[in-house]
């Protein structure tokens, strides 16, 4: 994985020792609220409900171990011993002191990381394929690309302050498992016809109050011209983007109401201009950040597994994903226990993970966009030893993408945005599905809650999705069907009237019943949503 | 009755004007009947509480105080979902209050 060189860590360094000078004026009065308020969100920090918020940066969700026992370490010595992992492949901490925040960031920048640009109008947190570098469908490994981008948008003084924020995936396979299209900039690495590697740009998708799927800009941009056609994309965005309401300020805005043919013919037109000032990074620079994502020393390893323990055969079937060197697995690790927060794991539970990772895992972990935590290189014959250990320590919730594997932004229960909560929610229909013992049967089925039209929950995307509402004072629920996030993106619709909290559990199981007396072979939920349409499931929910 | 609260501008801490100072708990608030502004200017000035401002709230029959709208009762307890981080961690019936 990636390491700093000497600029990369003289700027979080610096950064640190500013933001330190910065929090010192707010403590002795010198900086007013309004003054300090877009300090601390340029260092990720905002105020929530209880307390302030952190939210760390983790470039497209790889860490290491040294990195994920210092996230661990945070959660025991400044927050209130756990952390939430997000959709962006971020952590956050819910219970941060402004007091005590320079000193977590020092903590943070000794291991590389920091938390600049996790807020605010400007290029966020770059994400990608949480199996990167591992999956056997990828063409090549995208975090390289990742990186650049990384470091062409860090600090880059034409993109700090956009219309709004901006979020780019890259991923380099034809399983999106990324939400690609969901993105300001979703970019796929592909081959074209005449065997050349080089990125498809997607441009203007994204969910919250207007979800849009963004179009394909371009089939074929040459890797050697990634950043120079990136920033084309930011520069129209940000010339043209609208400032005066921020519910228009997207690119997705942009790109709709220009249309794409005409948002296409002024990129082209800024490409070809960029072209001739000569910006892309040397090939060098590309050279050396490639280094540092070499494959890691693979050994030679049989591919059979004792699957004798059904416990551990459940885990393997629903965990572990096909990797690319014989002999190794990606084993995926469930923040998602039945009747837990989605997302949140406690100190000892990092630590837990930082050690596996070091001893079963070349080091390496990764956080996804689910909300879960991947561990991509795992010998086949460690398989078991590692699974006995995920389980002891609570991480061995066989439920990845099922009905249990909910995504839910934190809601009400912390978020000075949300009108509703999404963790009861989640939680009690994790808990409902559990027992009636429909998990298994109803296979790969992907629910995602969000408290408010912001959609961090991704609801838009879910095969089911809920989005809680304020209605009149009282939460209410919003039921949508069929939305994806993979290849085959789509935005789900809304069934009709919402339901109260007990309301959507049944409401989720009355659809996943009309789901299951209706499904052919081979179906998923989404599959059969596709199928027959939106009626039955109106019909079941209404009745 | 209308009643003060905001966050603690060094721990970012939920808290309630009490008449003279700032407190954790919803209980000890006061009702500010029209000073609401001019208390809340000369507090931020004295960077005491960050966020500040103005709720409508009941006093029930017991004397407690319970804000008007579920996000100020959430902030009042704490996280619904974590009844060890709420200000009631002993009290299995406190996330009752808030719904």
């Amino acid at each position: 994985m990636y390491k700093y060189d000497s600029y990369d860590q003289a700027m979080v360094d610096t950064r640190v020792e500013e933001f330190r000078d910065q929090t010192r004026r707010r403590l002795d009065g010198t900086l007013s609220e309004e003054k300090f308020r877009p300090l601390r969100l340029q260092n990720g920090l905002y105020l929530q409900l209880h307390a302030y918020m952190l939210r760390v940066a983790v470039p497209y969700g790889t860490l290491n171990s040294a990195q994920m026992h210092v996230l661990a370490d945070i959660a025991d010595k400044y927050d209130r011993g756990y952390g939430h992992f997000t959709t962006r492949q971020n952590i956050q901490y819910n219970w941060i002191k402004l007091e005590d925040t320079p000193d977590i960031l020092a903590d943070l920048a000794k291991v590389e990381m920091h938390a600049i640009q996790t807020s605010g109008n400007c290029i966020r947190n770059i994400s990608s394929d949480q199996f990167a570098g591992a999956a056997a469908d990828e063409l090549i490994d995208p975090r390289p690309y990742a990186e650049l981008l990384r470091q062409w948008s860090s600090f880059h003084p034409e993109f700090l302050t956009l219309p709004r924020k901006f979020k780019i995936a890259v991923i380099a396979s034809q399983t999106d498992r990324a939400a690609m299209k969901l993105h300001d900039i979703g970019i796929r690495i592909v081959k074209n016809a005449a065997g050349e590697i080089g990125a498809a740009f997607y441009v203007g998708g994204g969910m919250g109050r207007t979800p849009m799927i963004a179009p394909l800009i371009r089939e074929f941009v040459p890797l050697d011209q990634l950043i120079t056609y990136s920033e084309a994309c930011l520069r129209v965005y940000n010339r043209y983007g609208r400032r005066d309401n921020k519910y228009k300020a997207r690119i997705k805005i942009l790109v709709h109401e220009l249309g794409r043919d005409e948002y296409i013919r002024q990129v082209e037109e800024e490409f070809a201009h960029l072209l001739t000032l000569d910006i892309e990074p040397p090939i060098a620079e590309l050279e050396r950040i490639k280094a540092h994502f070499a494959d890691p020393a693979f050994a030679a390893g049989a591919d059979d597994l004792d699957l004798s323990d059904p416990d551990f055969a459940l885990w393997v079937q629903r965990n572990t994903a096909a990797h690319k060197q014989p002999g190794y697995t990606i084993a995926n690790i469930s923040l998602k226990p039945v009747g837990g927060i989605p997302g949140d794991a406690s100190a000892a539970q990092i630590h837990v993970m930082a050690e596996l990772a070091k001893d079963y895992s070349f080091d390496e972990l990764r956080v996804t966009h689910a909300q879960n935590i991947v561990l991509p290189h795992v010998r086949k014959a460690d398989l078991y030893t590692l699974w006995q250990k995920l389980d002891a320590a609570g991480l061995g919730a066989p439920n990845l993408d099922t009905i249990e594997d909910i995504i839910a932004c934190p809601g009400l229960d912390y978020c000075s945005l949300a009108n509703a909560r999404s963790i009861p929610v989640a939680q009690k229909i994790a808990e409902r599905f559990a027992a009636n013992g429909q998990t298994g049967t109803l296979g790969e089925l992907k629910l995602k809650i969000s408290g408010c039209i912001n959609a961090c929950g991704h609801h838009h995307a879910g095969h089911i999705g809920i989005l809680g509402v304020d209605k009149k004072g009282t939460e209410n629920y919003q039921l949508l069907l069929g939305g994806s996030e993979g290849d085959d993106t789509s935005l789900g619709k809304i069934t009709g009237p919402g339901f109260d909290e007990d309301g959507i559990v049944d409401a989720v199981e009355k659809a996943t019943n009309v789901y299951l007396a209706r499904k052919q072979d081979g179906e998923r939920f989404l599959d059969t949503y596709r199928r027959i349409g939106m009626e039955p499931f109106k019909e079941a929910l209404y009745a | 009755m209308k009643i003060l609260t905001g966050n603690d501008l060094k721990t970012g801490e939920v808290t309630w004007w009490t008449g003279q100072d700032w407190s954790l708990h919803v209980n000890d608030a006061v009702d500010v009947g029209d000073e609401a502004e001019s208390i809340l200017a000369r507090e931020e000035a004295e960077r005491r509480v960050n966020s500040s401002y103005a709720i409508d709230a009941t006093r029930e029959a017991d004397g407690g105080i319970r804000p008007g709208h579920i996000k100020d009762r959430i902030r009042a307890l704490g996280p619904t979902v974590r009844p060890d981080l709420t200000l009631k961690p002993a009290d299995p019936d406190a996330g009752n209050w808030v719904i």
